[in-house]
């Protein structure tokens, strides 16, 4: 762990203060915690938590392919579109099977094959969000804002807007099952959450521990430099957005199997609670700063928040102006810390 | 308009650590052109900021024809006469020439800009320069020399009296050069006291009145330029230099290890920065690159090393390289030290050992996963190989001093144990002491057999790191000598663009100076 956020090198701020700023999303998901449990019936649950947890976990899951993105200085604004795309990829699969019109044939992929080719499905096109970033020079907001209406314009045609229901499979096809992905336990813990713990593992230790992980630190930190320095920075650009549309499909099929079915429109405003998490979990838009870590407490803050708020009762419409504000504050809180630890430098 | 002269006493300005200017006192004559000198980072660029409203002394005070003023910004002391016109230009291309030169500081009638007011004063200054330039121009579309005259043009309209120039001819070409030079005697006439800083020195020679040397944050020396000659300027700019022992005698150079064969780099309007360069550098060998700003050796550099377009053979231990990529010469051992470290070396965001262990990663990680302990023995290793003064490899970068921060990024490049190495301006904002520290080190490791070539705006450094040294001026070679056969007045001169064959050397060097 030798790259994580930025040690306060400026001296004579007060220590409480600075601890308390440095460990703000951690407190933020304490306070909130402690809030709703106080106040909020039912809040602690077993089956509200497990609720919870599953929402958390999808909003985990993107933000861990959101973390490399913003890490690298980039954005990835088509995951929620690639939610909903991977899933009706996957509804349609499981539903209609593949047509093969030269054979005439049709066939229905077990459930591991719907999944792999989902995931894989997000992963191309993340690599053209990346293609567009790093060989047509085009700014990430604007490619994957491009693919964000691209990707949901296709979910869409994909059924002509309808919803493919009940997609449990029949034994006779091969292919059942599908619905315990998202709705299913292992444990007594709900898959999503096994998934999301092993997928932040794993993302985590890649980020500090390989090569890979030090590259997109670099690159966000400083991509001349890295470039100088050899790294082959489009191919690390491009790999983030990889990442990240894998990440989104991967979701897209977790809520189509925990619904048993497949909309077009799901996933919509997602990749926004995704930044969110990013963003309170420490990591800086411009890049070079940030953890996995953070953005699982991100993740946590938002998913309790969300769910907390809608156990009060609170109204959809204050729900909205409460989580905008959380998340801006957030930011100011990073622009204090960036200010009480580095300063300016001058070489 | 009447002649103003500002004086500015005891100035001193330190960022962190650093002492910029120690005390400097420096006076503009109204109506004269006072040219400032000096090499880099001695305190030319910290002292004119100040001048001009941008940075604010930590001592030191200023008198306006007599009367004490403190400038709190740019525009504040625009207000009170004082203009500058930065190296760097600062125009916005998508807007016009009248657009810009009002950009702030608008002519209004009411809410509304008066357009019309503001191109009459816009086309009245333009024929006090005598230039003659569209007011409607998009500015992205004018050439470098005559967006400077918008520059100037700009300060102007604030009726400034005494005009800051930082090294304004580096980016023009010579017909541009002496357009301005004609600006510059115009508003000389026009009593505007002007500051003109170079590092050309006939150019000083050429319009100066006043000349001030600078050097290591204070004044060295300072007189009428008719009493100034190039031995003697070059002689304050540079005093005692003791830092730098003369290389002792060394071995034979051993293979050639990266060779270019008629190298030129062009920039997009087809003017050539790198004009037809074949250099050879040997193994064990120094070589010292010597010019003046814009001579192209930076481009050269990065054509070199795979940064940059251009055309002409790169060979490297008798392989082909000019058709890979950056990152496979980099796999092949060229590496280059860039010349802006901030910008184009360090990451803020990693560590001391994070910024030095970079290009060695993949050996540091042979199955994929990092070592921590293997990075760790490397980083300590390179620390106490290049005498990094950082306790470890968990020091914050920032923590580190301009020439520490230097040793980092030299530092990531031996740890890919290099064949050839390019550091471009590395003595670039770096104290005396650290100077010394890497120019022993540059030793060591051409000892070590590795090809070095280094660019250098500085002649002594040039003569005391280099084996051999190479001029560049406009793009081209214009002298090539071993570093026993030359001396400064013979480089200064190839280094404004009179070239010097080799048997040449010593006949020019015995008729010395001016």
């Amino acid at each position: 762990m030798t790259t994580k956020s930025p040690n306060s090198i400026g001296v004579g701020q007060p220590p409480l203060l600075a601890v308390l700023i440095r460990f703000r999303a951690l407190i933020a998901l304490l306070v909130v915690f402690a809030f709703f449990a106080a106040l909020a019936p039912h809040f602690l649950s077993i089956g509200s938590l497990l609720i919870m947890a599953k929402h958390i976990a999808i909003i985990a899951v993107l933000g861990i392919g959101m973390t490399y993105v913003i890490l690298t200085g980039g954005i990835d604004l088509s995951v929620g579109s690639i939610v909903g795309l991977a899933g009706m990829v996957a509804g349609s699969l499981v539903l209609n099977g593949l047509t093969l019109t030269s054979l005439g044939l049709v066939i229905y992929p077990s459930v591991p094959l719907v999944v792999l080719i989902a995931v894989l499905l997000g992963g191309v096109i993340g690599l053209v969000n990346g293609t567009l970033v790093t060989r047509f020079g085009v700014a990430p907001f604007i490619a994957t804002l491009g693919m964000l209406y691209v990707a949901r314009g296709a979910a869409l045609l994909l059924s002509d807007g309808a919803t493919f229901p009940n997609l449990v499979g029949s034994p006779e096809l091969g292919n059942e099952g599908f619905e315990t992905l998202g709705a299913g336990q292992l444990l007594g813990i709900p898959e999503p959450v096994v998934i999301v713990m092993g997928l932040a593992f794993v993302a985590a230790f890649v980020a500090a521990r390989t090569p890979f992980g030090r590259y997109v630190y670099a690159v966000g930190g400083n991509a001349r430099a890295a470039l100088l320095s050899g790294v082959r920075v489009n191919r690390i650009k491009t790999a983030v957005y990889v990442i990240s549309g894998m990440c989104a499909a991967l979701v897209g099929i977790l809520v189509a199997s925990d619904l048993v079915s497949a909309h077009p429109a799901s996933g919509e405003t997602f990749e926004l609670s995704a930044i969110a998490a990013v963003v309170l979990g420490g990591a800086s838009l411009a890049g070079g700063r940030g953890t996995i870590g953070g953005t699982i407490i991100g993740a946590c803050v938002i998913g309790t928040l969300g769910d907390g708020m809608v156990m009060m009762g609170v109204s959809e419409f204050w729900q909205m102006v409460i989580k905008g504000t959380v998340i801006v504050a957030a930011v100011i809180l990073d622009q204090l810390q960036s200010r009480l630890g580095g300063g300016s430098d001058r070489g | 308009m009447t002649p103003v002269t500002l004086q500015a006493t005891g100035m001193v300005k330190s960022y962190g650590a650093t002492r910029a200017l120690r005390g400097v006192d420096f006076t503009v004559h109204a109506g004269s052109v006072n040219v400032l000198i000096g090499e880099n980072g001695a305190g030319k660029s910290t002292l004119m900021r100040i001048l001009a409203g941008v940075e604010q002394p930590d001592q030191g005070e200023m008198l306006l024809d007599g009367a004490r003023v403190a400038f709190r910004s740019v525009r504040d002391a625009a207000r009170q006469g004082i203009g500058i016109v930065f190296q760097e230009l600062n125009l916005c291309p998508n807007l016009s020439v009248v657009e810009n030169m009002f950009l702030g500081r608008s002519v209004t009638k009411g809410l509304r800009i008066d357009r019309e007011a503001e191109r009459a004063l816009a086309a009245s200054t333009f024929r006090r320069l005598k230039a003659d330039i569209g007011l409607d121009t998009l500015v992205g579309d004018l050439r470098i020399g005559q967006q400077q005259i918008v520059e100037i043009a700009r300060a102007l309209v604030d009726d400034a009296r005494i005009l800051i120039l930082d090294e304004p001819t580096s980016a023009l070409s010579e017909i541009e050069v002496a357009t301005l030079f004609e600006v510059i005697a115009e508003l000389k006439r026009n009593g505007v006291g002007i500051v003109y800083i170079s590092h050309r020195l006939e150019e000083l020679m050429r319009i100066g009145d006043h000349i001030t040397v600078m050097r290591d944050g204070a004044i060295a020396a300072s007189a009428p330029i008719a009493a100034a000659s190039v031995p003697w300027i070059v002689e304050q700019m540079l005093g005692e230099n003791g830092a730098l022992s003369p290389r002792g005698p060394k071995a034979e150079p051993g293979a050639p290890v990266l060779e270019m064969s008629r190298v030129t780099v062009r920039r997009p309007d087809g003017v050539a920065l790198v004009d037809d360069v074949s250099l050879t550098a040997h193994g064990g060998e120094i070589v010292a690159i010597y010019g003046l700003l814009g001579a192209g050796r930076t481009e050269l550099f990065e054509y070199l090393c795979g940064a940059r377009l251009g055309e002409g053979a790169i060979t490297l231990n008798g392989a082909r390289i000019d058709g890979l990529t950056l990152a496979e010469r980099v796999e092949r051992r060229l590496l280059l030290v860039p010349e802006d470290r901030q910008r184009e070396g360090l990451f803020p965001n990693l560590r001391v050992g994070g910024n030095l262990s970079l290009s060695f990663l993949s050996r540091l990680a042979p199955r994929g996963l990092l070592s921590s302990r293997a990075e760790a023995r490397a980083v300590d290793g390179m620390i106490g190989r290049l005498g990094i003064k950082a306790p470890t490899g968990d020091t914050p970068i920032a923590a580190l001093s301009g020439g520490n921060q230097q040793k980092v990024v030299i530092g990531r490049c031996l740890m890919r144990g290099p064949a050839a190495i390019l550091l471009d301006e590395p003595s670039r904002g770096v104290d005396v002491g650290a100077r010394a520290d890497m120019f022993k080190a540059m030793r060591t490791l051409s000892a070590d057999g590795i090809a070095i070539l280094f660019t250098t705006s500085d002649v002594m450094e040039a003569l005391a790191v280099g084996d051999r040294v190479v001029v560049m001026a406009n793009g081209r070679v214009t002298a090539d000598l071993l570093a026993a056969d030359a001396d400064q007045t013979l480089l200064l001169r190839a280094a404004n663009g009179v070239p010097v064959e080799h048997d040449m050397a010593s006949a020019l060097a015995s008729q010395g100076s001016r």
